[in-house]
């Protein structure tokens, strides 16, 4: 099963240099274990843009932002046996934030790719 | 289920899929300390045993891979102990040099280092060209997938106790023969990587061809191959053809929602929808073969099977396909290896590319080979070619007898159905021809 983790925090402020080497060490160790796929981090809201649909209208919002709750700070795509792996490596990636990163809040949410099918 | 039930069944869940996760680092930190694989195996078992005891009531520690670590390391110490002392009893004066031998290894130590070459030699004992290939599968998808005996069994739907007593008999075979700490290098290194590779294929395989609305569980093997393919790639990250297996492999499975429609039948190649062909796979599958290229491997088979495929996956659509090229590497397939069913397939691509004459040719010369003797896919493709050329009275008997060939009645129905499309093809010509 492929999973998508997608990270929000609403801490502007980039990782603590230690956390930074735990998570290299663990994206390192979850790729040579065959399990990570992809994984990238995204850079600060600002220097994206939003295209919306509301009211039947097309708009663009090139910034500046109104301060999201949480905003993505990057995503990493898994193939796992399922759900119960998902939730194991979730829970170790988000272990390393609190552990090398007091005071920081986020959410890791995982999410199952939707499995396509010949018609 | 009462509430209690659910509760220790959703921790045992839970459990093994920390277990998925750790247990390689725990095999080969073990293995290196103990240098002896299939006892670090039984030692790490026995900490997800008292993993299973323990969690379900305490809860899954913090950092459940440490847990395990201590545990397993805790195991590895006592039966080092247990040694010492037996070394004492039986032999007093060997005692002084046994201590020494057997002096306590430097735990931390291992667990800190790069497990890449333990885990080389973690690979390269389950994979033992010393076992079978069935044995050799099943230890590879226990101590390196971390699949359960029972989870093995499911996926190669065969009975649990017979897997479970190959697993035992394997692991016997190897530390009877001296082989359950060895590390082959050179030269050795890469005339074993073949029984590991072969291995590796034979999973996928198993995988690939397993039909929808059979055990999830066997479809899941394609998987577990990839994941043994891609760890190869960490580990022997200058050897070819692991790359050319992986690049097949990946792309093959790129394929795997595309090749079977809602009814479980399979959709052929050309005609499956390329918008459902997996696009991060195809990009990793030939990234893949780019490397194995670079290394030199372009000869490799398992590359030169990879590199076909390839040619599949960068036409955006069927008509786009590089026939010529396809053509060609089949060509070297059966130079390096004589095989009447390549041969075959490099017909259809000869068809495509030059047209039906030139591959008729080539179908003349297979006609004698015993293997294809009832293999329904040599009418087949001749029926296919002949009814090309209009040659429609020879394209009908051919798919006749194509068809009472296959065993499948899907396949059979077709066939029927394409020996009648000739049949009539025949009659409208002729009468065509006493018009004129």
């Amino acid at each position: 099963m492929r999973f998508m983790f997608i990270v929000k925090s609403s801490h502007a402020t980039s990782p603590t240099p230690e956390l930074m080497e735990a998570m290299h060490k663990l994206a390192d160790r979850e790729i040579k274990a065959g399990r990570m796929l992809d994984n990238g981090g995204l850079m600060p809201l600002a220097t994206g843009a939003q295209v919306r649909i509301t009211d039947g209208k097309l708009s663009v919002v090139d910034g500046p932002f109104v301060e999201a709750k949480e905003i993505i700070g990057g995503y990493a795509i898994f193939e796992l046996l399922g759900k119960d792996e998902a939730l194991a490596s979730a829970k170790e990636f988000m272990q390393l934030h609190r552990d090398l990163m007091p005071g920081w809040e986020g959410t890791c949410e995982l999410r199952a790719f939707a499995s396509r099918m010949a018609s | 289920m009462t509430a209690a039930d659910l509760h220790r069944e959703n921790s045992h869940r839970a459990i093994l899929a920390v277990w998925r996760i750790e247990q390689p680092r725990l095999i080969t930190s073990l293995a290196r300390m103990l240098r002896d694989v299939p006892l670090a195996e039984d030692l790490t078992q026995e900490a997800l045993l008292a993993a299973l005891e323990h969690w379900p009531v305490t809860g899954v520690p913090e950092k459940p891979g440490a847990w395990l670590m201590a545990s397993a390391k805790n195991r590895a110490l006592d039966h080092v102990r247990r040694n010492r002392m037996l070394a004492r009893k039986h032999d007093v004066i060997a005692a002084d040099m046994a201590e020494e031998q057997l002096a306590m290894p430097d735990f931390d130590a291992a667990l800190d280092d790069d497990i890449g070459d333990e885990m080389l030699r973690l690979i390269f004992t389950t994979c033992h060209p010393l076992l079978s290939l069935e044995a050799r599968a099943a230890l590879a998808l226990r101590m390196i997938c971390g699949l359960t005996t029972e989870e093995i069994a499911r996926a190669f739907l065969q009975p649990p106790a017979t897997v479970a007593q190959r697993i035992v008999r394997a692991k016997h075979t190897l530390s009877e023969s001296g082989l359950s700490y060895e590390t082959p290098g050179g030269e050795e290194l890469s005339q074993r990587l073949a029984s590991v590779l072969e291995v590796v294929y034979l999973i996928f395989n198993e995988g690939y061809t397993a039909a929808r609305g059979e055990d999830w569980l066997r479809p899941q093997l394609c998987n577990e191959a990839l994941r043994l393919g891609r760890v190869l790639i960490a580990i022997a990250p200058y050897e070819p053809e692991v790359f050319g297996l992986l690049a097949l492999m990946e792309l093959n499975a790129s394929r795997a929602a595309a090749r079977i429609d809602l009814q479980g039948e399979p959709i052929l190649l050309l005609e499956q929808n390329r918008a459902l062909w997996d696009q991060l796979q195809i990009r990793r599958g030939l990234q893949a073969l780019h490397r194995a290229y670079e290394l030199g491997g372009a000869e490799g088979n398992y590359a030169r099977q990879a590199a076909i495929i390839a040619c599949h996956a960068r036409a955006a659509t069927a008509d786009e396909t590089n026939w010529p090229r396809i053509a060609a590497l089949y060509g070297e397939l059966v130079a390096l290896a004589p095989s009447p069913v390549v041969e075959l397939n490099r017909a259809v691509a000869v068809s495509m590319a030059e047209g039906p004459q030139a591959a008729l040719a080539m179908l003349d010369r297979l006609a004698g080979e015993s293997l294809l003797k009832n293999y329904h896919l040599l009418p087949t493709v001749r029926g296919d070619l002949l009814h090309k050329l209009g040659r429609y009275e020879e394209a009908h008997a051919a798919f006749e007898t194509a068809a009472d060939l296959t065993g499948n009645k899907r396949e059979h129905d077709l066939l029927k159905r394409r020996a009648a499309e000739s049949a009539s093809a025949a009659i409208s010509s002729s009468s065509n021809t006493k018009r004129d």
